[in-house]
């Protein structure tokens, strides 16, 4: 017991700060019954939740195939300064998110935006399903170039000669060599962002989205604010513990694909 | 970088063999050129949107402005507060508990795991919606006890230290990776075992000998908390503190060019934390 004491204070804090919340979360949902949680899986909770759902598993798919597609770009061409810009870009971008992002966007696209006023765009494009998609990627795609640019890496070249070697094509060799060992990477950098869509609020709430998409974190935001009616903090716990659920899958399917990815990149 | 330098010795049954580089640098090229499109435009876009408009034409007045503006101090001085008493109370946290991990108790090592990659698994809005219900409910069941001073002031609107609390266990997987690859390149038994031989002091070993050994590991860790309280918006939004990016969004509703200039403004301040992580980490690996 003494020889483990040096973690106590961590234990001990996380239990406390980490902890509580957890239970009071846990136990909000429950009370009274389950009623809160069946609330949460009809009507407009549950659009809010498929739409969360819906506009991450976009995001995901459209980030990790465009952010793979950047990082080979990157990875192959020869130029250390363009691998450099680009790899600290993305460090710097998927940081970024948050309240700033929206701003960006808002001036680009939004209303009285710089670039929606010179194409023309109809007001509100900006802010729909795909408006939000299109800001979402603006994180997405970096985080997915810094996940999948050490799998890229350790595509030996060696692999490519002999698979040219004996006669395949490059259809080949993506088909049977490439891909099958950039499968777990790239699952594991979908899921990733996944997760980072999913949990995003700052954002979407900073935009003003929830009126023309309402999400699921925006949904919680309103509860606990009692912007609805009172005594609908509980339904923002039972929203959060949905919430929480979906997290959870998507980390434990993240997790072993993460371990086996970087098996490969030894 | 010789990763795919040209297959030499294709044989010439390959008929694709001369086309293969010009059209690979084609589509990289168009790759590059939308990449850049997409990510360029919003920086550009913002960058004028702040110093246009239709009555005064191109002016930079957004950006002095900016520094006057009521609330611009008190909140970005908010935000550095809670950012230094994070930065320092983390390291206090774990690093104890990993070297205990290291030396005395490597049965804690999955424990440690779990703990530190808790919180990426719950978003931050699930989080906070537990806090507040926690501070509801502490505070109808401790009114009557002496605990109650203690709640009240972990919420001062001053300085929230629930926010420090949150910080702490947000920032846990961040912090506790960097620390684990610091530690890594060290040999902490030994080193621990020398200095306790000659008479050291717990505390005088860590911060005496493993902290010196840890500086770039801490130091990415720091700026990398300083960058996610800074940008922090949710948590504190919802608790209703107004830190600097809460203040951005109370501000945009009334002046909409001075939130993106202060928007590009922090967006170059998360660069230049990160260039700092960056340049300090390099610097030291060929040591």
């Amino acid at each position: 017991m003494r020889r483990s004491l040096g973690a106590l204070p961590l234990l001990v804090f996380v239990g406390l700060a980490f902890g509580i919340p957890a239970i009071a979360m846990v136990a909000g949902a429950f009370t009274p019954g389950l009623d809160n949680l069946a609330l949460t899986l009809q009507g407009g909770y549950l659009l809010a939740l498929l739409n969360s759902v819906k506009l991450s598993a976009v995001v995901a798919v459209l980030g990790a195939v465009l952010g793979t597609f950047l990082a080979q770009a990157v990875v192959t061409s020869r130029s250390t300064a363009l691998r450099e810009a680009v790899l600290t870009a993305s460090g710097v971008l998927a940081n970024f998110g948050g309240v700033p992002l929206a701003f960006f966007w808002v001036a680009t696209l939004g209303n009285a935006g710089v670039v929606s006023g010179l194409l023309g765009l109809p007001s509100g494009t900006l802010f729909s399903f795909w408006g939000l998609a299109l800001v979402y990627l603006y994180f997405a795609v970096p985080l997915m170039v810094l996940v999948i640019a050490p799998a890229l890496d350790g595509l030996r070249p060696q692999w490519r000669e002999a698979a040219a070697n004996n006669g395949a094509t490059t259809w080949h060799y993506w088909r049977h060599v490439g891909l099958p060992v950039l499968t777990p990477g790239l699952l594991g950098g979908v899921v990733l962002l996944f997760g980072s869509a999913f949990a995003a609020y700052a954002t979407a709430s900073a935009m003003g989205a929830g009126t023309v998409l309402p999400l699921v974190t925006l949904k919680i935001a309103a509860a606990l604010s009692g912007d609805v009616q009172t005594g609908f903090e509980n339904v923002g716990l039972a929203l959060s513990l949905d919430m929480v659920l979906v997290a959870a899958l998507v980390m434990a399917v993240y997790l072993p694909l993460q371990r086996r990815s970087t098996r490969w990149l030894q | 970088m010789t990763t795919l330098a040209p297959v030499a010795p294709v044989p010439e049954t390959v008929p694709t063999g001369q086309a293969r580089p010009s059209r690979s640098r084609l589509w990289r090229g168009v790759v590059l050129a939308l990449a850049g499109l997409y990510f360029l435009v919003p920086l550009g876009a913002s960058f004028w949107f702040t110093i246009y408009n239709e009555t005064t034409g191109v002016s930079f007045a957004p950006y002095l402005e900016l520094w006057t503006a009521e609330g611009f101090a008190s909140s970005l001085l908010l935000s550095l507060g809670l950012a230094v008493a994070t930065i320092v109370l983390v390291p206090l946290l774990t690093l104890p508990a990993m070297i205990t991990v290291r030396l005395a108790a490597p049965r804690l090592r999955p424990v440690m795991e779990v703990v530190c990659t808790l919180p990426l698994v719950v978003p931050p809005i699930t989080f906070v919606a537990g806090i507040s219900k926690s501070l509801q409910v502490g505070g109808e069941v401790l009114a009557p006890t002496p605990f109650w001073a203690t709640l009240i002031a972990i919420q001062d609107q001053d300085f929230p230290l629930v926010l420090v609390f949150v910080y702490v266990i947000l920032v846990l997987p961040f912090v506790y990776r960097s620390l684990d690859a610091g530690l890594r390149t060290m040999d902490v038994r030994t080193l621990v075992e020398a200095a306790r031989n000659l008479g050291a002091s717990w505390p005088h070993v860590l911060f005496r000998v493993i902290v010196p050994n840890l500086r770039s590991a801490l130091a990415s860790a720091s700026f990398l908390t300083l960058a996610l309280v800074l940008g922090e918006y949710t948590v504190a939004s919802i608790l209703g503190y107004q830190p600097f990016a809460v203040w951005i969004v109370t501000i945009s509703g009334s002046k909409g060019q001075l939130s993106v200039a202060v928007s590009v403004l922090s967006l170059l301040l998360t660069w230049l934390l990160l260039l700092t992580i960056s340049g300090g980490t390099r610097g030291r690996r060929p040591a």
